[in-house]
């Protein structure tokens, strides 16, 4: 990893952290639109989710299996990418 | 930023369906282009979609006191363009909506055309601009990707301002109301997300030049 890499990931880490430490209730922003949306008089909506999941427990379940997933295809790239430069690499060797 | 499901009219619902077919069609056959056209490029793709995926799962604290997510579509936008993100992000999108309960099928039109349409455009355009005028790969990337992220979440307040205008102030009233929620939360986000941008297109991408990394990912030439 460059040095570059690196420091623009310490700062993530620090954009994550900061506001933990500064505290709040990190409830999601989308629910807060929600609420206003739903404040407005006479408002209903009009069609359900067809399924939800049952419980929080189930819901960080789809949420961890979504990030996984794409984790698992960004690693596969990043691995495959690099193999490839090898291989050229050697090959120029040789040559 | 998901408007969820039931939440907006319908005839929103389905003028913004209508909205953004045009774009999901045309990135459907882009993308159709780029795996036969480029079999190098197709790895890069799939990361592309793959980088979307990743970022809309993760809800992380804002200064704000409440969470949000990034979007994760600024990636794909600056190395294939921006129509190839409208399916890749629709694909994110009807994930959540089927399995999450976060977002909807009816506002599935109205999320395409914020996450996957606009904040791709926005995204593109700022990497487009920022070459022209000289500025480095990084700081490129940087800005394109996170001004994309809140493009996103700027056009969202504005769907939803549209179809819930305050009674008093009107439709700026609630766009400012709206605003206050996503768009103050979501700034330190794109910060993040634009970092992350730079992080994956040189790890994707290797140790090459700067100037040629997109093209390399793009697989246009060696």
């Amino acid at each position: 990893m460059s040095k570059r890499s690196f420091w623009m990931l310490i700062g993530v880490a620090l954009i994550v952290i900061i506001p933990l430490l500064k505290g709040g209730e990190f409830g999601g922003a989308d629910g807060e639109a929600a609420a206003i949306v739903e404040a407005t008089e006479g408002f209903a909506t009009w069609f359900d989710p067809i399924w939800e999941p049952p419980s929080g427990e189930i819901e960080s379940l789809f949420f961890s299996l979504q990030a996984a997933l794409g984790a698992l295809v960004v690693g596969y790239a990043i691995g495959r990418a690099r193999s490839r430069k090898e291989r050229e690499m050697n090959r120029e060797g040789q040559s | 930023m998901h408007i969820m499901e039931g939440f907006l009219p319908a005839s929103h619902a389905l003028g913004w369906t209508v909205l953004s077919a045009p774009f999901v069609v045309a990135g459907a056959v882009r993308i159709r282009n780029i795996v036969r056209e480029r079999p190098e490029a197709r790895l890069t793709l799939a990361a592309s979609g793959a980088f979307a995926f990743v970022l809309s799962a993760l809800k992380i604290p804002s200064v704000t006191g409440s969470c949000s997510h990034p979007t994760g579509t600024g990636l794909g936008a600056i190395v294939f363009g921006p129509s190839v993100m409208a399916v890749l992000g629709m694909i994110v999108l009807l994930f959540q909506a089927l399995l999450l309960a976060h977002g909807g099928l009816t506002t599935l039109g109205a999320n395409t055309f914020s996450m996957a349409v606009v904040g791709p455009w926005v995204a593109y355009g700022v990497w487009k601009l920022s070459g022209k005028i000289g500025l480095s790969f990084a700081v490129s990337v940087f800005l394109a990707a996170a001004l994309g992220d809140l493009a996103t979440y700027v056009f969202t307040t504005l769907q939803l301002a549209l179809a819930y205008p305050d009674p008093v102030s009107g439709f700026v009233g609630a766009a400012l109301k709206f605003g206050s929620i996503f768009a103050i939360t979501q700034v330190p986000l794109a910060i993040a997300e634009g970092l992350l941008t730079v992080v994956v297109i040189e790890a994707l991408s290797g140790k090459i030049r700067d100037e040629d990394r997109v093209a390399m990912l793009a697989g246009e030439g060696k």
